[in-house]
């Protein structure tokens, strides 16, 4: 516990971290909110005129309306709920089998490890896009299948790092006297070895729920979408659709920007995660060497050093 | 004039939220030409800090805070990293702990060897440069044409030893060698060690010796400076520090080598209790007075300096006497 | 480590991973709920000829993976003539179904739109790699300066960005000035010949671009890691102790090594990248494998749907192993002795 605070505590001294946390708190908060936000309910049905039909952005409608007359910023706001839920919940998916892949690939190694690396190797090598497709037409579309496919096959990436982070942390002094006192391997890996690993999981995992989202509105896009549900991507589909030619920018523009947004935050917090917690980023040789001698007493030789 | 002259260095490691720890503190040593000084302390101690704040290698979150560093009368903290630079190996050179790691492993030794003399211009053509090489790597006994190797294709102790043939590639006046001899085993030691005596008898190359092994440091040094918590504990020439110590933490080390020409051992091997004390919870008065078998009340409260007890012999404990 | 261990386990790890994919394929295509491939006998759009020809090449009328009873009467041959056998054997004969849509044979569609996909990844790679490369490499020279953080920040917001949407952004602000869909002017042929091909030309600046910028970060990021693991070895503090400069050292240590685990990431990026393709081929309209799935989706044309996955995964898997082996040319110590 105490380390995630020490986390925190340098976290809160990195604007770049900070930034990324708000942008993500604020999608988060218009998810939760959209009812109250959302100035007309998406589903409902209404009478359009024919001059409704992507009509550009006036004072009751601030984004205008889309292909089917329905307002453009109500679906955005809702459209986040979407996003969010796919991110999370896939990359929750993804992060569980990830992280007890690498555990016990790491943990246990031996023939164990080699094979579940093996698959991990397979599942990397087969390109994801495509194979997406595959399975979603096959199968159908629908939120929960989206969710079900991206979290299947995004675990490999943290699965790699989970497992050669075990392996380093292995070998290391409470891990041997834990096992010199007989505790068992489910019991190490869990009070022990899991809590050292958890502040990485949690840095990739923020990085992943970015992946994730990205995952849908591609497939949305590409028109493998829920169909009852707004999405960003869907919202892409139908404006690239149908609203290029008209250069209905209201219609096109905000969800590809929303989608920037939330992930934009995303990586931005998650990378600075990412820097506190492993320690390689961190020292290398190669910096500005006249910070380095910084003499009190006397001329300052930083003043007369000059590259 | 002394070749190196250290006077009252000091290096700071910032921590994370930039609280400077002070990992050297108030050092000082003098080097003259043809002469080898022993760096002696624990792991942790600072001797190693203290030797990359010579060459001003620290890590990123180094700090030299003060002190002066005279090469040839030249203090190189005050010179531009471009003018270091050239001091860099050509003048100075230093053969890392665990050298093994330290060879690039994708370009062949005998490239690495050439780089610096082609960079300082000890040579300038390709083909003087490599029979500079050839030269070079006969000297520490391995045959020239191992050159073309890569670092992978050498065992440790090779690599050890074409570590130092690099190191001399420019002919340097000090050579700082930082653990040569750690994870190592004897027979290869004793290769290194002869090595090195070779080099002072027929270059008159200073060594400056980085050891926590004194039995190392009585082979081939003529002063040894002891370190302890990041200060020196007390300075002298190799017979006075193995005759007569007078701190009480010099005085421990040399129970704890047994000596194989010595009387038999009538103690055991003495070792030293406790651990040094960690750079954030530095002790306000001596630091060696937690483990220190001579202490007193005033030890824990007052630093003592380091004062010349006799000439040429420096001792930081408040009970030294001549 | 001795090469010709490397290069076994290589092969035969690319040899596994095709053999898991084409089961795969076969797998999905039949055990998935409203079997198409029993859709497909049954749609009336086929001719019977057609219809026919199917059942025969796929053994629609036989087991799917094995026949118990002949394998319990000891006929193995007659066991195992099943869907699956006559589906691998189609496979080796580069038989790959008829098009639900254009009625031709799949292979064939695939063969005449290959070379798009492949122009469009070379160029966009290629383009991604020089300009990530050199972009991190001057990043790593000005280490902590603004332009270092001005580079990084510009990675990580255009690693965020959905390839398809800066599609459309590139398209809408090039409308006008570049041309925006299809792959070449209707009514230039090939026998045009320089007309023709700087037409195409023209027609790719937008999707390669588009391509470039989204993996350009990707590159970054990349060789910033391995820069990064570089620049912590002891061997770079060697070299500062020698005297080098922060450039010098950076062209004569960190390069080389930081290059070397490029290759293989570049490989493994393959994957991504393709999909990458898939999406600027469809906002672009460019008519390449990518388009062509992305319509096989839309129309539900199965036989071509399944055509392109395998083509894809099968030309992901054989780079990874071009990429494995060229390691081994480039890593001294992957060498023979």
């Amino acid at each position: 516990m105490e380390q995630f605070r020490e986390i925190w505590r340098t976290f809160r001294r990195r604007p770049i971290g900070i930034v990324g946390a708000l942008t993500l708190l604020s999608v988060v908060f218009v998810a939760i909110f959209a009812p109250w936000l959302a100035p007309y309910d998406p589903d409902e049905k209404i009478d359009v005129e024919p001059g409704d039909l992507l009509a550009p952005p006036d004072a009751g409608h601030l984004l205008g309306r889309d292909d089917a007359g329905k307002d453009v910023l109500s679906q955005l706001i809702y459209g986040a709920r979407v996003s969010l839920t796919v991110g999370f919940v896939a990359s929750f998916m993804s992060m569980f089998i990830g992280t007890t892949v690498g555990l016990v690939a790491g943990y246990f190694g031996g023939r164990i490890g080699n094979a579940l690396m093996r698959v991990v190797d397979f599942l990397m090598v087969i390109p994801d896009l495509p194979l997406m497709l595959v399975i979603i037409s096959l199968w159908g579309r629908g939120l929960w299948k989206i969710i079900l496919v991206i979290g299947l096959l995004g675990w490999t990436y943290t699965a790699r790092l989970v497992r050669s982070q075990v392996l380093s942390i292995k070998e290391r002094q409470f891990i041997l006297r834990a096992r010199a006192i007989g505790a068992g391997s489910l019991r190490i890996i869990a009070r022990h070895v899991f809590p050292q690993v958890l502040p990485l999981i949690l840095a990739e995992a923020v990085l992943d729920i970015s992946g994730a989202i990205i995952a849908e509105s591609s497939l949305s896009f590409l028109g493998l979408g829920d169909p009852t549900l707004v999405s960003w991507g869907m919202m892409l589909n139908f404006a690239f659709e149908r609203a290029i030619s008209r250069m209905a920018w209201w219609f096109l523009l905000p969800p590809g920007f929303a989608i920037i947004w939330v992930s934009l935050g995303l990586v931005l917090m998650g990378s600075t995660l990412e820097e506190i917690v492993n320690p390689r980023l961190k020292s290398h040789h190669l910096f500005d060497p006249r910070r380095m001698v910084a003499l009190v007493a006397g001329e300052s030789a930083s003043q007369r050093i000059s590259e | 004039m002394a070749l190196l002259d250290v006077r009252n260095l000091s290096v700071d490691y910032l921590t994370d939220d930039g609280t400077p720890l002070r990992a050297v503190e108030d050092v000082s040593f003098s080097l003259k030409q043809g002469r080898s000084l022993g760096l002696v302390g624990e792991s942790g101690c600072g001797k190693t800090t203290a030797m990359l704040g010579v060459l001003r290698l620290l890590p990123a979150e180094g700090r030299i805070v003060s002190g002066e560093v005279r090469y040839r009368g030249v203090d190189l903290l005050r010179l531009s990293e471009q003018e270091m630079r050239k001091h860099r190996w050509n003048k100075i050179a230093i053969v890392f702990q665990g050298a093994m790691n330290a060879l690039n492993p994708v370009r062949t030794i005998g490239d690495q060897i050439a780089e610096p003399i082609m960079l300082h211009g000890a040579a300038t053509d390709k083909k003087a440069a490599s029979e500079r090489v050839g030269e070079l790597l006969e000297m520490v006994g391995i045959t020239p044409e191992m050159a073309r190797q890569y670092p992978h294709q050498y065992s440790g102790g090779m690599r050890q030893r074409a570590m130092t043939a690099m190191a001399l590639a420019c002919s340097p006046d000090i050579l700082i060698a930082d653990e040569p001899t750690t994870a190592l085993d004897v027979m290869i030691q004793a290769q290194i060690l002869d090595l090195f005596q070779h080099l002072q008898k027929q270059l008159g190359l200073s060594i400056i010796l980085v050891t926590h092994d004194l039995g190392v440091v009585a082979e081939i040094c003529d002063d040894v400076l002891v370190m302890y918590g990041g200060r020196t504990a007390e300075y002298a020439s190799v017979d006075t520090i193995y005759n007569e110590p007078l701190h009480p933490y010099t005085q421990r080390l040399m129970q704890a080598f047994p000596d194989i020409d010595g009387p038999a051992l009538k103690t055991s091997l003495a070792s030293i209790p406790g651990y040094p004390p960690p750079l954030d919870a530095l002790p306000p008065g001596c630091r060696f007075e937690p483990r220190c078998h001579r202490k007193s009340d005033v030890c824990a409260v007052e630093s003592p300096p380091l004062v010349a007890v006799k000439p040429g012999h420096y001792v930081a404990c408040h009970f030294a006497e001549g | 480590m001795q090469r010709g261990d490397y290069l076994i386990r290589k092969i035969f790890f690319a040899l596994a991973t095709l053999v898991v994919v084409i089961v795969f394929n076969f797998f999905l295509f039949r055990i998935l709920p409203g079997d198409p491939i029993k859709a497909i006998v049954r749609s009336p759009r086929l001719t019977r000829e057609a219809k026919e020809k199917l059942r025969g090449d796929f053994g629609l009328d036989k087991p799917v993976f094995f026949d118990a009873e002949q394998l319990r009467e000891g006929d193995v041959t007659g066991a195992f003539d099943t869907q699956f056998t006559a589906y691998v054997r189609a496979l080796l004969r580069g038989n790959l179904g008829i098009s639900f849509r254009s009625r031709r044979d799949v292979g064939e569609v695939l063969a005449e739109r290959v070379w798009r996909i492949v122009v469009l990844v070379a160029a966009g790679e290629t383009l991604a790699l020089v300009l990530g490369m050199t972009m991190e490499l001057v990043s790593a020279w000005r280490r902590g300066t603004r332009l270092d953080m001005t580079i990084l920040l510009w990675a990580l917001f255009s690693w965020g960005l959905p390839t398809f949407f800066l599609g459309i952004i590139l398209l809408i602000l090039a409308r006008g000035h570049l041309p925006t869909g299809g792959m070449v002017i209707p009514g230039l042929k090939p026998e045009n010949g320089w007309a023709y091909w700087a037409d195409v030309g023209k027609h790719l600046i937008l999707p390669t671009l588009t391509m470039a910028i989204v993996y350009t970060s990707s590159y970054v990021m990349i060789m910033r890691s391995s820069v990064v693991e570089v620049l912590s070895e002891d061997y770079i503090l060697t070299a500062k102790a020698k005297g080098l400069s922060t450039f010098q050292i950076l062209r004569d240590h960190a390069l080389k090594n930081a290059m070397l685990p490029m290759v293989t990431m570049i490989a493994l990026n393959l994957g991504y990248t393709v999909g990458g393709a898939i999406q600027v081929e469809t906002v672009f309209s460019w008519p390449g494998i990518g388009r062509l799935m992305y319509d096989a989706v839309m129309k539900r044309d199965y036989p071509v749907l399944q055509g392109c996955f395998l083509l894809l995964a099968v030309s992901v898997i054989a780079a990874n192993f071009l990429a494995d082996l060229l390691y081994t040319v480039l890593d001294p110590r992957v060498q023979p002795k």
